[in-house]
Protein backbone atom coordinates (compact mmCIF):
# COMPACT_ATOMS: atom_id res chain seq x y z
CA UNK A 1 0.00 0.00 0.00
CA UNK A 2 1.46 3.37 -1.00
CA UNK A 3 -0.39 5.66 1.41
CA UNK A 4 -0.47 4.81 5.11
CA UNK A 5 -3.43 2.60 6.02
CA UNK A 6 -6.29 4.57 7.56
CA UNK A 7 -6.39 4.47 11.33
CA UNK A 8 -9.79 3.37 12.66
CA UNK A 9 -10.46 3.54 16.39
CA UNK A 10 -13.32 1.60 18.00
CA UNK A 11 -14.50 2.44 21.51
CA UNK A 12 -16.09 -0.60 23.15
CA UNK A 13 -15.47 -4.33 22.74
CA UNK A 14 -18.98 -5.61 23.29
CA UNK A 15 -21.05 -7.22 20.53
CA UNK A 16 -21.09 -4.04 18.39
CA UNK A 17 -17.42 -3.11 18.78
CA UNK A 18 -16.16 -6.67 18.31
CA UNK A 19 -18.15 -7.25 15.11
CA UNK A 20 -17.12 -3.87 13.74
CA UNK A 21 -13.50 -4.78 14.39
CA UNK A 22 -13.95 -8.11 12.65
CA UNK A 23 -15.23 -6.49 9.46
CA UNK A 24 -12.39 -3.96 9.41
CA UNK A 25 -9.83 -6.71 9.95
CA UNK A 26 -11.36 -8.69 7.08
CA UNK A 27 -10.82 -5.60 4.90
CA UNK A 28 -7.13 -5.58 5.80
CA UNK A 29 -7.16 -2.75 8.37
CA UNK A 30 -5.72 -2.95 11.88
CA UNK A 31 -8.27 -1.22 14.12
CA UNK A 32 -7.44 0.07 17.57
CA UNK A 33 -10.05 -1.15 20.09
CA UNK A 34 -10.28 0.70 23.40
CA UNK A 35 -12.48 -0.94 26.02
CA UNK A 36 -13.16 -0.52 29.73
CA UNK A 37 -13.47 -4.26 30.29
CA UNK A 38 -10.51 -6.40 31.28
CA UNK A 39 -11.53 -8.87 28.56
CA UNK A 40 -13.60 -8.30 25.41
CA UNK A 41 -17.30 -9.17 25.49
CA UNK A 42 -19.03 -6.09 26.86
CA UNK A 43 -21.52 -6.28 29.69
CA UNK A 44 -23.92 -8.84 28.23
CA UNK A 45 -21.17 -11.28 27.29
CA UNK A 46 -18.90 -10.24 30.15
CA UNK A 47 -16.33 -12.87 31.11
CA UNK A 48 -15.22 -13.78 34.63
CA UNK A 49 -11.55 -13.27 35.51
CA UNK A 50 -9.14 -16.09 34.60
CA UNK A 51 -9.44 -19.14 36.86
CA UNK A 52 -13.23 -19.30 37.01
CA UNK A 53 -14.68 -22.62 35.88
CA UNK A 54 -18.43 -22.39 35.17
CA UNK A 55 -19.07 -23.36 31.53
CA UNK A 56 -20.57 -20.81 29.09
CA UNK A 57 -23.99 -22.47 29.29
CA UNK A 58 -24.12 -21.60 32.97
CA UNK A 59 -23.00 -18.03 32.39
CA UNK A 60 -24.96 -17.05 29.31
CA UNK A 61 -27.85 -19.56 29.14
CA UNK A 62 -29.52 -19.67 25.73
CA UNK A 63 -27.02 -17.10 24.43
CA UNK A 64 -23.91 -19.17 25.24
CA UNK A 65 -23.02 -20.00 21.63
CA UNK A 66 -23.20 -16.33 20.60
CA UNK A 67 -21.08 -15.28 23.57
CA UNK A 68 -18.38 -17.86 22.88
CA UNK A 69 -18.35 -17.04 19.15
CA UNK A 70 -17.81 -13.37 19.94
CA UNK A 71 -15.05 -14.05 22.47
CA UNK A 72 -13.22 -16.42 20.16
CA UNK A 73 -13.48 -14.08 17.17
CA UNK A 74 -12.06 -11.17 19.14
CA UNK A 75 -9.33 -13.10 20.96
CA UNK A 76 -8.18 -14.69 17.71
CA UNK A 77 -7.76 -11.30 16.03
CA UNK A 78 -6.00 -9.83 19.06
CA UNK A 79 -3.61 -12.79 19.38
CA UNK A 80 -2.71 -12.58 15.70
CA UNK A 81 -1.98 -8.86 15.93
CA UNK A 82 -4.79 -8.07 13.48
CA UNK A 83 -6.11 -5.46 15.88
CA UNK A 84 -4.64 -3.44 18.75
CA UNK A 85 -6.57 -4.03 21.97
CA UNK A 86 -6.42 -1.57 24.88
CA UNK A 87 -8.39 -3.27 27.70
CA UNK A 88 -9.22 -1.62 31.03
CA UNK A 89 -8.97 1.75 29.29
CA UNK A 90 -11.43 4.66 29.19
CA UNK A 91 -11.72 7.32 26.51
CA UNK A 92 -12.22 10.48 28.56
CA UNK A 93 -12.00 13.21 25.92
CA UNK A 94 -12.08 13.67 22.15
CA UNK A 95 -10.17 16.36 20.30
CA UNK A 96 -9.91 16.78 16.54
CA UNK A 97 -8.80 13.34 15.38
CA UNK A 98 -7.50 12.29 18.80
CA UNK A 99 -8.82 10.32 21.78
CA UNK A 100 -7.56 10.92 25.31
CA UNK A 101 -7.27 7.45 26.81
CA UNK A 102 -6.96 6.78 30.54
CA UNK A 103 -5.70 3.55 32.03
CA UNK A 104 -4.00 2.51 35.24
CA UNK A 105 -0.64 3.80 34.01
CA UNK A 106 -1.89 7.28 33.14
CA UNK A 107 -3.30 9.00 30.07
CA UNK A 108 -2.20 9.41 26.46
CA UNK A 109 -3.53 10.56 23.11
CA UNK A 110 -4.36 8.09 20.36
CA UNK A 111 -4.92 9.53 16.90
CA UNK A 112 -7.53 8.28 14.43
CA UNK A 113 -8.88 8.93 10.96
CA UNK A 114 -12.27 7.25 11.54
CA UNK A 115 -14.02 6.61 14.83
CA UNK A 116 -16.64 3.98 15.70
CA UNK A 117 -18.35 4.48 19.06
CA UNK A 118 -19.90 1.32 20.55
CA UNK A 119 -20.17 2.40 24.16
CA UNK A 120 -23.23 0.37 25.16
CA UNK A 121 -25.84 1.22 27.74
CA UNK A 122 -26.47 1.21 31.46
CA UNK A 123 -29.48 0.59 33.69
CA UNK A 124 -32.04 3.37 33.76
CA UNK A 125 -33.05 3.98 37.35
CA UNK A 126 -36.10 5.53 38.99
CA UNK A 127 -35.07 7.07 42.31
CA UNK A 128 -37.08 5.66 45.20
CA UNK A 129 -36.81 7.01 48.76
CA UNK A 130 -34.02 4.97 50.37
CA UNK A 131 -32.24 4.00 47.15
CA UNK A 132 -29.11 5.82 48.33
CA UNK A 133 -28.41 3.26 51.06
CA UNK A 134 -25.66 0.67 50.80
CA UNK A 135 -27.10 -2.56 49.45
CA UNK A 136 -29.23 -1.00 46.71
CA UNK A 137 -27.80 -1.85 43.30
CA UNK A 138 -28.83 -1.78 39.67
CA UNK A 139 -30.23 -4.96 38.14
CA UNK A 140 -27.18 -4.94 35.87
CA UNK A 141 -24.92 -4.91 38.92
CA UNK A 142 -26.65 -7.97 40.33
CA UNK A 143 -26.25 -9.75 37.02
CA UNK A 144 -22.57 -8.83 36.80
CA UNK A 145 -21.97 -10.10 40.35
CA UNK A 146 -23.58 -13.39 39.42
CA UNK A 147 -21.95 -13.79 36.01
CA UNK A 148 -18.45 -12.49 36.68
CA UNK A 149 -18.06 -13.33 40.37
CA UNK A 150 -20.48 -16.21 41.05
CA UNK A 151 -22.09 -14.22 43.85
CA UNK A 152 -25.34 -12.67 45.04
CA UNK A 153 -25.20 -9.17 46.51
CA UNK A 154 -27.38 -10.15 49.49
CA UNK A 155 -29.02 -13.02 51.29
CA UNK A 156 -32.56 -12.06 50.35
CA UNK A 157 -32.99 -9.97 47.22
CA UNK A 158 -35.90 -7.79 46.12
CA UNK A 159 -35.88 -6.82 42.44
CA UNK A 160 -37.89 -3.91 41.06
CA UNK A 161 -38.23 -2.08 37.78
CA UNK A 162 -39.43 -3.12 34.37
CA UNK A 163 -38.10 -4.60 31.14
CA UNK A 164 -36.59 -7.86 29.98
CA UNK A 165 -33.63 -7.81 32.37
CA UNK A 166 -35.94 -7.86 35.41
CA UNK A 167 -37.38 -11.25 34.50
CA UNK A 168 -34.14 -12.67 33.13
CA UNK A 169 -32.09 -11.73 36.19
CA UNK A 170 -34.71 -13.06 38.59
CA UNK A 171 -34.73 -16.43 36.81
CA UNK A 172 -30.91 -16.54 36.71
CA UNK A 173 -30.62 -15.76 40.42
CA UNK A 174 -33.20 -18.38 41.39
CA UNK A 175 -31.47 -20.97 39.25
CA UNK A 176 -28.09 -20.15 40.82
CA UNK A 177 -29.52 -20.71 44.30
CA UNK A 178 -30.02 -17.12 45.46
CA UNK A 179 -33.06 -16.26 47.55
CA UNK A 180 -35.31 -13.84 45.64
CA UNK A 181 -37.98 -12.31 47.87
CA UNK A 182 -40.06 -10.59 45.19
CA UNK A 183 -39.94 -9.34 41.59
CA UNK A 184 -41.83 -6.05 41.38
CA UNK A 185 -42.67 -4.95 37.84
CA UNK A 186 -44.02 -1.41 37.70
CA UNK A 187 -45.79 -2.17 34.41
CA UNK A 188 -49.35 -3.55 34.64
CA UNK A 189 -50.04 -6.66 32.56
CA UNK A 190 -52.55 -4.84 30.33
CA UNK A 191 -49.80 -2.42 29.30
CA UNK A 192 -47.42 -5.31 28.62
CA UNK A 193 -49.98 -6.77 26.20
CA UNK A 194 -49.99 -3.47 24.31
CA UNK A 195 -46.46 -4.19 23.08
CA UNK A 196 -47.30 -7.66 21.77
CA UNK A 197 -47.57 -6.61 18.14
CA UNK A 198 -43.96 -5.43 18.13
CA UNK A 199 -42.75 -8.45 20.09
CA UNK A 200 -44.09 -10.72 17.33
CA UNK A 201 -41.14 -9.52 15.21
CA UNK A 202 -38.95 -11.98 17.14
CA UNK A 203 -41.33 -14.71 18.35
CA UNK A 204 -38.56 -16.97 19.65
CA UNK A 205 -37.18 -14.28 21.93
CA UNK A 206 -40.67 -13.35 23.14
CA UNK A 207 -41.42 -17.01 23.95
CA UNK A 208 -38.13 -17.35 25.87
CA UNK A 209 -39.19 -14.35 27.93
CA UNK A 210 -42.53 -15.94 28.72
CA UNK A 211 -40.83 -19.19 29.75
CA UNK A 212 -38.58 -17.24 32.12
CA UNK A 213 -41.62 -15.48 33.54
CA UNK A 214 -43.16 -18.87 34.34
CA UNK A 215 -40.06 -19.86 36.30
CA UNK A 216 -40.53 -16.95 38.70
CA UNK A 217 -44.33 -17.10 38.70
CA UNK A 218 -44.80 -17.08 42.46
CA UNK A 219 -42.44 -14.15 42.94
CA UNK A 220 -43.56 -11.88 40.11
CA UNK A 221 -45.97 -8.98 40.65
CA UNK A 222 -47.07 -6.82 37.73
CA UNK A 223 -48.37 -3.29 38.20
CA UNK A 224 -46.45 -2.73 41.44
CA UNK A 225 -45.91 0.80 42.68
CA UNK A 226 -42.76 1.38 44.75
CA UNK A 227 -43.14 3.59 47.79
CA UNK A 228 -39.81 3.39 49.59
CA UNK A 229 -36.87 1.24 50.61
CA UNK A 230 -36.75 0.90 54.37
CA UNK A 231 -33.13 0.79 55.54
CA UNK A 232 -31.12 0.80 58.74
CA UNK A 233 -27.44 1.69 59.21
CA UNK A 234 -26.39 -1.54 57.52
CA UNK A 235 -28.64 -1.31 54.47
CA UNK A 236 -32.08 -2.30 53.19
CA UNK A 237 -34.52 -4.02 55.54
CA UNK A 238 -37.63 -4.04 53.35
CA UNK A 239 -39.30 -2.64 50.25
CA UNK A 240 -42.67 -0.94 50.73
CA UNK A 241 -44.89 -1.10 47.68
CA UNK A 242 -48.51 -1.20 46.52
CA UNK A 243 -49.80 -4.09 44.51
CA UNK A 244 -51.92 -3.83 41.37
CA UNK A 245 -55.06 -3.55 43.52
CA UNK A 246 -53.53 -0.68 45.54
CA UNK A 247 -52.96 -2.70 48.72
CA UNK A 248 -49.92 -1.78 50.83
CA UNK A 249 -47.24 -4.49 50.86
CA UNK A 250 -43.94 -4.86 52.70
CA UNK A 251 -41.30 -7.30 51.46
CA UNK A 252 -38.41 -8.02 53.81
CA UNK A 253 -34.99 -8.14 52.11
CA UNK A 254 -31.37 -7.15 52.66
CA UNK A 255 -30.57 -6.01 49.12
CA UNK A 256 -32.54 -4.33 46.35
CA UNK A 257 -31.93 -4.35 42.60
CA UNK A 258 -33.45 -1.54 40.49
CA UNK A 259 -33.67 -1.07 36.74
CA UNK A 260 -36.14 0.31 34.21
CA UNK A 261 -34.81 -0.96 30.92
CA UNK A 262 -31.67 0.72 29.64
CA UNK A 263 -30.21 4.14 29.05
CA UNK A 264 -27.79 4.63 26.16
CA UNK A 265 -24.22 5.67 27.09
CA UNK A 266 -23.95 8.71 24.84
CA UNK A 267 -21.28 10.86 26.47
CA UNK A 268 -18.59 10.29 23.84
CA UNK A 269 -21.06 10.78 20.98
CA UNK A 270 -21.83 14.14 22.58
CA UNK A 271 -18.15 15.06 22.90
CA UNK A 272 -17.67 14.02 19.25
CA UNK A 273 -20.27 16.58 18.23
CA UNK A 274 -23.27 14.40 17.34
CA UNK A 275 -26.73 15.91 17.10
CA UNK A 276 -29.30 14.52 19.54
CA UNK A 277 -33.06 14.07 19.34
CA UNK A 278 -35.57 13.05 21.98
CA UNK A 279 -36.89 9.57 21.18
CA UNK A 280 -40.47 9.18 22.34
CA UNK A 281 -40.36 5.38 22.38
CA UNK A 282 -37.33 5.04 24.61
CA UNK A 283 -38.05 8.38 26.28
CA UNK A 284 -34.47 9.53 26.16
CA UNK A 285 -32.16 11.69 24.07
CA UNK A 286 -30.29 9.67 21.48
CA UNK A 287 -27.50 10.68 19.08
CA UNK A 288 -28.55 10.93 15.47
CA UNK A 289 -27.15 8.72 12.73
CA UNK A 290 -28.36 7.13 9.52
CA UNK A 291 -29.54 3.51 9.50
CA UNK A 292 -25.97 2.23 9.12
CA UNK A 293 -24.85 4.26 12.14
CA UNK A 294 -23.11 7.03 10.20
CA UNK A 295 -23.34 10.26 12.18
CA UNK A 296 -21.13 11.96 9.58
CA UNK A 297 -18.32 10.70 7.36
CA UNK A 298 -15.60 9.52 9.73
CA UNK A 299 -17.87 9.11 12.79
CA UNK A 300 -20.05 6.03 13.32
CA UNK A 301 -22.28 4.86 16.18
CA UNK A 302 -23.19 1.25 16.82
CA UNK A 303 -25.07 -0.84 19.33
CA UNK A 304 -27.05 0.13 22.40
CA UNK A 305 -25.30 3.51 22.60
CA UNK A 306 -27.35 4.74 19.64
CA UNK A 307 -30.33 2.33 19.37
CA UNK A 308 -31.23 0.04 22.25
CA UNK A 309 -31.71 -3.24 20.39
CA UNK A 310 -29.83 -5.64 22.67
CA UNK A 311 -26.89 -7.88 21.86
CA UNK A 312 -28.14 -9.43 18.60
CA UNK A 313 -28.99 -6.01 17.21
CA UNK A 314 -25.62 -4.70 18.38
CA UNK A 315 -23.70 -7.34 16.40
CA UNK A 316 -25.59 -6.30 13.26
CA UNK A 317 -25.12 -2.61 13.99
CA UNK A 318 -21.39 -3.14 14.47
CA UNK A 319 -21.07 -4.73 11.04
CA UNK A 320 -23.15 -1.98 9.42
CA UNK A 321 -21.09 0.78 11.01
CA UNK A 322 -17.85 -0.86 9.87
CA UNK A 323 -19.21 -1.25 6.34
CA UNK A 324 -20.20 2.43 6.26
CA UNK A 325 -16.73 3.33 7.53
CA UNK A 326 -15.05 1.23 4.82
CA UNK A 327 -17.24 2.72 2.10
CA UNK A 328 -16.42 6.27 3.25
CA UNK A 329 -12.71 5.40 3.20
CA UNK A 330 -13.12 4.28 -0.41
CA UNK A 331 -12.45 0.66 0.45
CA UNK A 332 -14.53 -2.31 -0.72
CA UNK A 333 -17.40 -2.97 1.69
CA UNK A 334 -19.63 -6.03 1.79
CA UNK A 335 -23.27 -5.83 0.76
CA UNK A 336 -25.38 -5.01 3.81
CA UNK A 337 -28.90 -5.49 2.50
CA UNK A 338 -29.53 -8.60 4.63
CA UNK A 339 -28.17 -6.96 7.76
CA UNK A 340 -30.32 -3.89 7.17
CA UNK A 341 -33.42 -6.11 6.93
CA UNK A 342 -32.44 -7.88 10.14
CA UNK A 343 -31.87 -4.56 11.87
CA UNK A 344 -35.37 -3.46 10.86
CA UNK A 345 -36.83 -6.54 12.54
CA UNK A 346 -34.72 -5.90 15.67
CA UNK A 347 -35.98 -2.31 15.75
CA UNK A 348 -39.63 -3.36 15.56
CA UNK A 349 -39.06 -5.81 18.40
CA UNK A 350 -37.18 -3.28 20.53
CA UNK A 351 -39.86 -0.65 20.06
CA UNK A 352 -42.42 -3.26 21.09
CA UNK A 353 -40.38 -3.93 24.23
CA UNK A 354 -40.09 -0.23 25.00
CA UNK A 355 -43.86 0.14 24.60
CA UNK A 356 -44.58 -2.96 26.69
CA UNK A 357 -42.23 -1.96 29.54
CA UNK A 358 -42.39 1.83 29.77
CA UNK A 359 -40.35 4.20 31.88
CA UNK A 360 -42.70 5.38 34.69
CA UNK A 361 -42.42 9.06 33.82
CA UNK A 362 -45.28 10.10 36.07
CA UNK A 363 -43.75 8.42 39.13
CA UNK A 364 -40.46 10.20 38.40
CA UNK A 365 -42.08 13.61 37.88
CA UNK A 366 -44.04 13.30 41.13
CA UNK A 367 -41.27 11.80 43.31
CA UNK A 368 -41.78 12.90 46.94
CA UNK A 369 -39.68 15.92 47.95
CA UNK A 370 -37.54 13.84 50.33
CA UNK A 371 -36.44 11.44 47.58
CA UNK A 372 -32.73 11.67 46.86
CA UNK A 373 -32.44 12.26 43.09
CA UNK A 374 -28.67 12.74 42.80
CA UNK A 375 -27.25 9.67 44.50
CA UNK A 376 -23.67 10.97 44.22
CA UNK A 377 -24.25 14.07 46.32
CA UNK A 378 -27.56 13.42 48.07
CA UNK A 379 -29.56 16.22 46.37
CA UNK A 380 -33.30 15.69 46.91
CA UNK A 381 -36.30 16.14 44.62
CA UNK A 382 -37.38 19.05 46.82
CA UNK A 383 -34.03 20.80 46.39
CA UNK A 384 -34.17 20.21 42.64
CA UNK A 385 -37.66 21.76 42.49
CA UNK A 386 -36.18 24.70 44.44
CA UNK A 387 -33.51 25.10 41.74
CA UNK A 388 -36.22 25.28 39.11
CA UNK A 389 -37.97 28.00 41.10
CA UNK A 390 -34.70 29.99 41.13
CA UNK A 391 -34.55 29.99 37.33
CA UNK A 392 -33.33 26.47 36.59
CA UNK A 393 -36.15 25.54 34.24
CA UNK A 394 -33.71 23.81 31.91
CA UNK A 395 -31.66 20.87 33.14
CA UNK A 396 -28.21 22.43 32.66
CA UNK A 397 -29.24 25.52 34.60
CA UNK A 398 -30.83 23.35 37.29
CA UNK A 399 -27.49 21.52 37.47
CA UNK A 400 -25.56 24.77 37.87
CA UNK A 401 -27.91 25.97 40.60
CA UNK A 402 -28.51 22.76 42.51
CA UNK A 403 -25.74 20.31 41.52
CA UNK A 404 -28.02 17.54 40.24
CA UNK A 405 -25.93 15.96 37.48
CA UNK A 406 -22.67 17.45 38.73
CA UNK A 407 -21.60 14.50 40.86
CA UNK A 408 -19.15 11.78 40.01
CA UNK A 409 -21.51 9.77 37.79
CA UNK A 410 -22.03 12.98 35.77
CA UNK A 411 -25.77 12.57 35.59
CA UNK A 412 -25.78 9.04 34.25
CA UNK A 413 -28.14 7.77 36.96
CA UNK A 414 -30.07 10.91 37.99
CA UNK A 415 -30.74 12.57 34.63
CA UNK A 416 -33.78 10.55 33.48
CA UNK A 417 -35.74 11.31 36.66
CA UNK A 418 -34.28 14.80 37.09
CA UNK A 419 -35.42 15.74 33.59
CA UNK A 420 -38.97 14.63 34.39
CA UNK A 421 -38.95 16.67 37.60
CA UNK A 422 -37.49 19.78 35.97
CA UNK A 423 -39.92 19.52 33.04
CA UNK A 424 -42.89 19.20 35.40
CA UNK A 425 -41.77 21.86 37.86
CA UNK A 426 -41.20 24.30 35.02
CA UNK A 427 -44.87 23.91 34.14
CA UNK A 428 -44.33 21.81 31.04
CA UNK A 429 -45.47 18.30 30.86
CA UNK A 430 -42.48 16.23 30.00
CA UNK A 431 -38.79 15.56 30.15
CA UNK A 432 -38.13 16.71 26.60
CA UNK A 433 -38.83 20.33 27.62
CA UNK A 434 -36.07 20.12 30.26
CA UNK A 435 -33.43 19.47 27.60
CA UNK A 436 -30.47 17.18 28.15
CA UNK A 437 -27.29 17.49 30.18
CA UNK A 438 -24.40 18.68 28.02
CA UNK A 439 -21.50 16.26 28.01
CA UNK A 440 -18.29 17.46 29.58
CA UNK A 441 -14.79 16.01 29.44
CA UNK A 442 -13.45 14.05 31.20
CA UNK A 443 -16.15 11.45 30.51
CA UNK A 444 -14.91 9.51 33.55
CA UNK A 445 -13.25 10.90 36.68
CA UNK A 446 -9.51 11.14 36.09
CA UNK A 447 -6.69 11.72 38.57
CA UNK A 448 -5.13 15.15 38.02
CA UNK A 449 -1.71 13.51 37.98
CA UNK A 450 -2.72 11.34 35.03
CA UNK A 451 -3.76 14.42 33.05
CA UNK A 452 -0.70 16.53 33.93
CA UNK A 453 1.63 13.85 32.66
CA UNK A 454 -0.12 13.20 29.33
CA UNK A 455 2.58 12.77 26.69
CA UNK A 456 1.99 14.26 23.22
CA UNK A 457 0.27 12.07 20.63
CA UNK A 458 2.30 9.07 19.63
CA UNK B 1 -15.68 4.88 63.29
CA UNK B 2 -15.22 3.54 59.82
CA UNK B 3 -17.94 2.39 57.47
CA UNK B 4 -16.79 -1.16 57.16
CA UNK B 5 -16.34 -2.17 60.77
CA UNK B 6 -19.47 -0.81 62.42
CA UNK B 7 -21.69 -3.71 61.50
CA UNK B 8 -20.44 -7.25 61.60
CA UNK B 9 -20.55 -9.56 58.62
CA UNK B 10 -20.59 -9.17 54.88
CA UNK B 11 -23.48 -8.91 52.44
CA UNK B 12 -22.07 -10.91 49.52
CA UNK B 13 -23.20 -14.52 49.21
CA UNK B 14 -20.96 -16.84 47.21
CA UNK B 15 -23.08 -19.13 45.04
CA UNK B 16 -20.42 -20.68 42.80
CA UNK B 17 -16.69 -20.67 41.96
CA UNK B 18 -15.68 -21.26 45.56
CA UNK B 19 -12.76 -23.57 44.68
CA UNK B 20 -10.40 -20.69 43.87
CA UNK B 21 -7.15 -20.16 45.75
CA UNK B 22 -7.49 -18.12 48.94
CA UNK B 23 -5.52 -14.92 49.46
CA UNK B 24 -5.20 -12.40 52.25
CA UNK B 25 -6.04 -8.69 52.17
CA UNK B 26 -6.34 -5.97 54.80
CA UNK B 27 -9.39 -3.78 55.36
CA UNK B 28 -8.74 -0.92 57.76
CA UNK B 29 -5.66 -2.82 58.99
CA UNK B 30 -7.58 -6.01 59.78
CA UNK B 31 -6.62 -9.15 57.85
CA UNK B 32 -9.35 -11.00 55.91
CA UNK B 33 -9.47 -13.81 53.40
CA UNK B 34 -10.64 -13.46 49.79
CA UNK B 35 -10.42 -15.69 46.71
CA UNK B 36 -8.14 -15.17 43.71
CA UNK B 37 -10.24 -13.48 41.01
CA UNK B 38 -12.41 -11.54 43.45
CA UNK B 39 -12.85 -7.90 42.65
CA UNK B 40 -12.02 -5.58 45.52
CA UNK B 41 -15.77 -5.02 45.80
CA UNK B 42 -16.50 -8.74 46.17
CA UNK B 43 -13.65 -9.22 48.63
CA UNK B 44 -14.72 -6.35 50.89
CA UNK B 45 -18.46 -7.03 50.71
CA UNK B 46 -17.84 -10.66 51.65
CA UNK B 47 -16.60 -9.47 55.05
CA UNK B 48 -18.30 -6.05 55.48
CA UNK B 49 -21.67 -4.50 54.58
CA UNK B 50 -20.17 -1.48 52.83
CA UNK B 51 -17.07 -0.17 51.07
CA UNK B 52 -16.96 3.40 52.32
CA UNK B 53 -18.89 6.25 53.86
CA UNK B 54 -20.86 8.70 51.71
CA UNK B 55 -19.32 12.18 51.63
CA UNK B 56 -22.75 13.82 51.37
CA UNK B 57 -25.04 11.86 53.68
CA UNK B 58 -25.11 9.65 56.74
CA UNK B 59 -25.30 6.40 54.81
CA UNK B 60 -22.46 4.14 53.81
CA UNK B 61 -21.91 2.97 50.24
CA UNK B 62 -21.45 -0.49 48.76
CA UNK B 63 -21.23 0.17 45.03
CA UNK B 64 -24.19 0.52 42.69
CA UNK B 65 -23.61 -0.36 39.02
CA UNK B 66 -20.56 -2.68 39.12
CA UNK B 67 -19.64 -1.59 35.58
CA UNK B 68 -17.59 1.53 36.11
CA UNK B 69 -20.36 4.03 35.36
CA UNK B 70 -21.62 5.23 38.75
CA UNK B 71 -18.31 5.89 40.57
CA UNK B 72 -19.91 4.83 43.88
CA UNK B 73 -17.25 2.28 44.80
CA UNK B 74 -14.03 4.29 45.09
CA UNK B 75 -11.89 3.12 48.02
CA UNK B 76 -8.52 4.17 49.34
CA UNK B 77 -5.30 2.20 49.44
CA UNK B 78 -3.07 2.68 52.44
CA UNK B 79 -0.25 3.78 50.15
CA UNK B 80 -2.27 6.62 48.69
CA UNK B 81 -4.02 6.08 45.36
CA UNK B 82 -7.72 5.39 45.15
CA UNK B 83 -9.22 2.55 43.18
CA UNK B 84 -12.63 1.65 41.75
CA UNK B 85 -13.54 -1.48 43.70
CA UNK B 86 -15.83 -2.98 41.06
CA UNK B 87 -13.22 -3.06 38.33
CA UNK B 88 -10.03 -3.82 40.29
CA UNK B 89 -9.07 -7.36 41.24
CA UNK B 90 -7.94 -7.86 44.83
CA UNK B 91 -4.33 -9.00 45.17
CA UNK B 92 -2.54 -10.85 47.92
CA UNK B 93 -1.45 -8.46 50.64
CA UNK B 94 -3.51 -5.50 49.34
CA UNK B 95 -4.16 -2.93 52.06
CA UNK B 96 -7.47 -1.04 51.73
CA UNK B 97 -9.14 1.75 53.67
CA UNK B 98 -12.88 2.42 53.89
CA UNK B 99 -12.26 6.05 54.75
CA UNK B 100 -9.81 8.72 53.59
CA UNK B 101 -6.35 8.45 55.13
CA UNK B 102 -5.68 11.00 57.86
CA UNK B 103 -3.65 13.33 55.65
CA UNK B 104 -6.32 13.51 52.91
CA UNK B 105 -7.10 17.23 52.32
Amino acid sequence: MSAAAPRVAIVGAGPAGARAAEMLVAAGLTPVVIDEGARAGGQIYRRPPPGFTRPPGKLYGSEADKAVALHVAFDTMAAAGRLVHHPASSVIAIAEGRLLVLDEAGSRWIGYDSLILATGAMDRVLPVPGWESAGVFTLGAMQIALKAQGAALGRRLALAGTGPLLTLLAAQLVEAGAEVAAVLDTTPLRRQFAGLAGLAARPGVALRGLALRRRIAGLYHAGARLERIEADARGPVAVHWRDGAGRAQRTACDAVGLGWHLRAETRLADLAGCDFAFDETWRQWLPQADETGRARPGLYLAGDSVRILGADGAEIAGRLAAAACLADLGLPAPDCAADLRRLGRMSRFARGLAAAFPWPAEAAATAPDETVICRCEGVTAGALRGSVAMGGDEINRAKALGRVGMGRCQGRYCEPAAAEIVGRAAGRHDARAAGRLRGQAPARPAPVGALLSTPPES
Amino acid sequence: MNAAADSAGGRLVRLAETGRAPLRFFLDAVAHEALAGDTVLSAVLSVAPALRRSEFGPESRAGFCLMGACQDCWMWREDGPRLRACSTLVTDGMRLLSDAPGDWP
